[in-house]
Parts: C-alpha cells; structure tokens; sequence
C-alpha cells in the first residue's frame, strides 16, 4: 500500500515537471524554429529581383518585411504566404487572397502571440496613428493605424476588402492584423486596422 | 519508482549520479524534440486566424 502511494506521489511530481518543461517549450522552444526560418525568408527577400512578381506567390514564398516602430527600432518579421499552422509557426503569415501590399483592399496577416516567436504579441500597444511599415521588394509602404478591435474567432467580416462590410467595393489600400486574445487563449481575435499612409517606390539599379 | 530506479543502477555513488543525470537529460531531450513539438498543435494556447 505504501510503496503504491509512493509510486502515485512520484508520478504526480514527475507529470507535474514534465507538464512545467511543456510551458518552457511552447513560450521557448518553439521560437527556436521561427528565428531559423525567419532567416531564410529574409534571405529570400534579398534574392528577389527588385522587379515585383508579387502577383505568382506560392504559399510559404516570403512577401516582404513588417516594421511597427512603436514596438522597438529592431521590431521586423519576415511575412510569407498562408496562414496555416505550419506558415504561422514561420511567421506572421499573409491571408492568401486578400490584397497585396499597397494594394486597393485589405492586405491581412496573422501571427502568433505568446508561442513561435511571438511576433504579434504587443500589437495591443499599437495607438491610433502610428506608423505599420511593410517593405515589399518593389516598394515601402506606410500604414497608419486606423482602429482596434476584439472580435470573436468566427467573426470573418473583419478580413473583408473593406473591414467589417463584406461585399463593399474597397476604395482604400488597408491593412489588418490579426491574433489570439487573451494571451495564451483561443477565445477571441485581437484585430488592429490600418489605412495607407506613403508609399517609396524602390530605386531600380 | 525512483528508489528502484537508483537501486538497479549499478556502479557506486559517484557512477550511480552520472548515471542517473544522463537518463534525466535523456527524458528531456526526448520530449522537448519528439514529443512536444508533436503535442502542440493540439493545445489551443495561440489560435491567431479568423475563419469557420
């Protein structure tokens, strides 16, 4: 009987540990693998030709570079094509089908959070106005924050060309970001929206 | 469990440690490159996308 408590006592401890080592791996482990991708898809976005063939991605092909000064000067993620697990576990993935950088309509992407890098975990601190830069090979462009939002995971009105009208007509280049809220939850969607601001085409040399 | 575990390693106290440090290590590089990045996808701590 006793050497049975023991061994259940003993379990218990080790589950506990091992469910511990668990909570390590989804906050650090799982960067790991996004940092060596994201790599990669920034190396891919200094091979592409400054000539745009934006309009042949592939799911997973880099689309360009993400850069939100409020959240620090070295804030930059590579954004690819797709929104799958597998694209998000590599980074801030761009919703195939929705526009393309700079584009008339709504260019949206996710990203994670709290796990594989977490490149969307501070865009609650984004405020009204501030700058969203997206460098695409043939241009940079400038998306100033427009509004903020939190939606239920159901809620796709929000990835419509024009957010939150589905079936309007979009006269406007936006942008919409999108990840989980709360922290560590998968109740709910934090949305944040943006409207074009500038663009710099890129000098071809 | 683990009185057993350190009874049946052979070798003194020294040899038993080493011992026992090197199949903790084990355990947790086997679950941190085998089995959690294959229990992941089924833990909904960070759903980012909108859809049905």
């Amino acid at each position: 009987m006793r050497a049975l408590l023991r061994t259940c006592g003993e379990l218990s401890i080790t589950g506990g540990l091992v469910m511990l080592l668990f909570c390590g791996y989804l906050l650090w482990g799982t960067s790991s693998y996004t940092e060596w991708y994201q790599r990669i898809l920034k190396k891919q976005l200094r091979e592409t030709t400054r000539l745009s063939k934006l309009d042949k991605l592939d799911v997973g092909d880099a689309v360009g570079l993400i850069r939100i000064p409020r959240l620090g000067r070295d804030y930059e993620y590579a954004i690819l094509e797709g929104v799958t697990a597998e694209d998000l576990r590599r980074g801030p993935g761009h919703y195939p089908g929705t526009a393309m950088p700079g584009k008339i309509g709504n260019f949206v992407l996710s990203g994670h959070r709290t796990t594989y890098a977490a490149p969307f975990n501070r865009i609650d601190e984004l405020r009204l106005g501030d700058d969203v830069i997206v460098e695409a090979p043939e241009a940079r462009y400038t998306y100033r924050v427009s509004g903020k939002e939190v939606v239920e995971p159901t809620d796709v009105d929000v990835i419509a060309p024009v957010p939150s009208h589905p079936g309007r007509r979009p006269a406007q280049a936006m942008i919409t970001l999108t990840t989980c809220h709360p922290e560590y939850s998968a109740r709910q969607r934090l949305i944040v929206f943006g409207v074009l601001s500038g663009k710099r085409e890129r000098r071809m040399s | 469990m683990y009185g057993w575990i350190w009874r049946v390693i052979p070798g003194g106290m020294g040899v038993k440690l080493v011992t026992v440090l090197l199949l903790a290590g084990l355990a947790g590089v086997v679950l941190w490159y085998v089995v959690f990045p294959l229990l992941e996808p089924h833990v909904p701590v960070d759903r980012v996308t909108v859809g049905q």
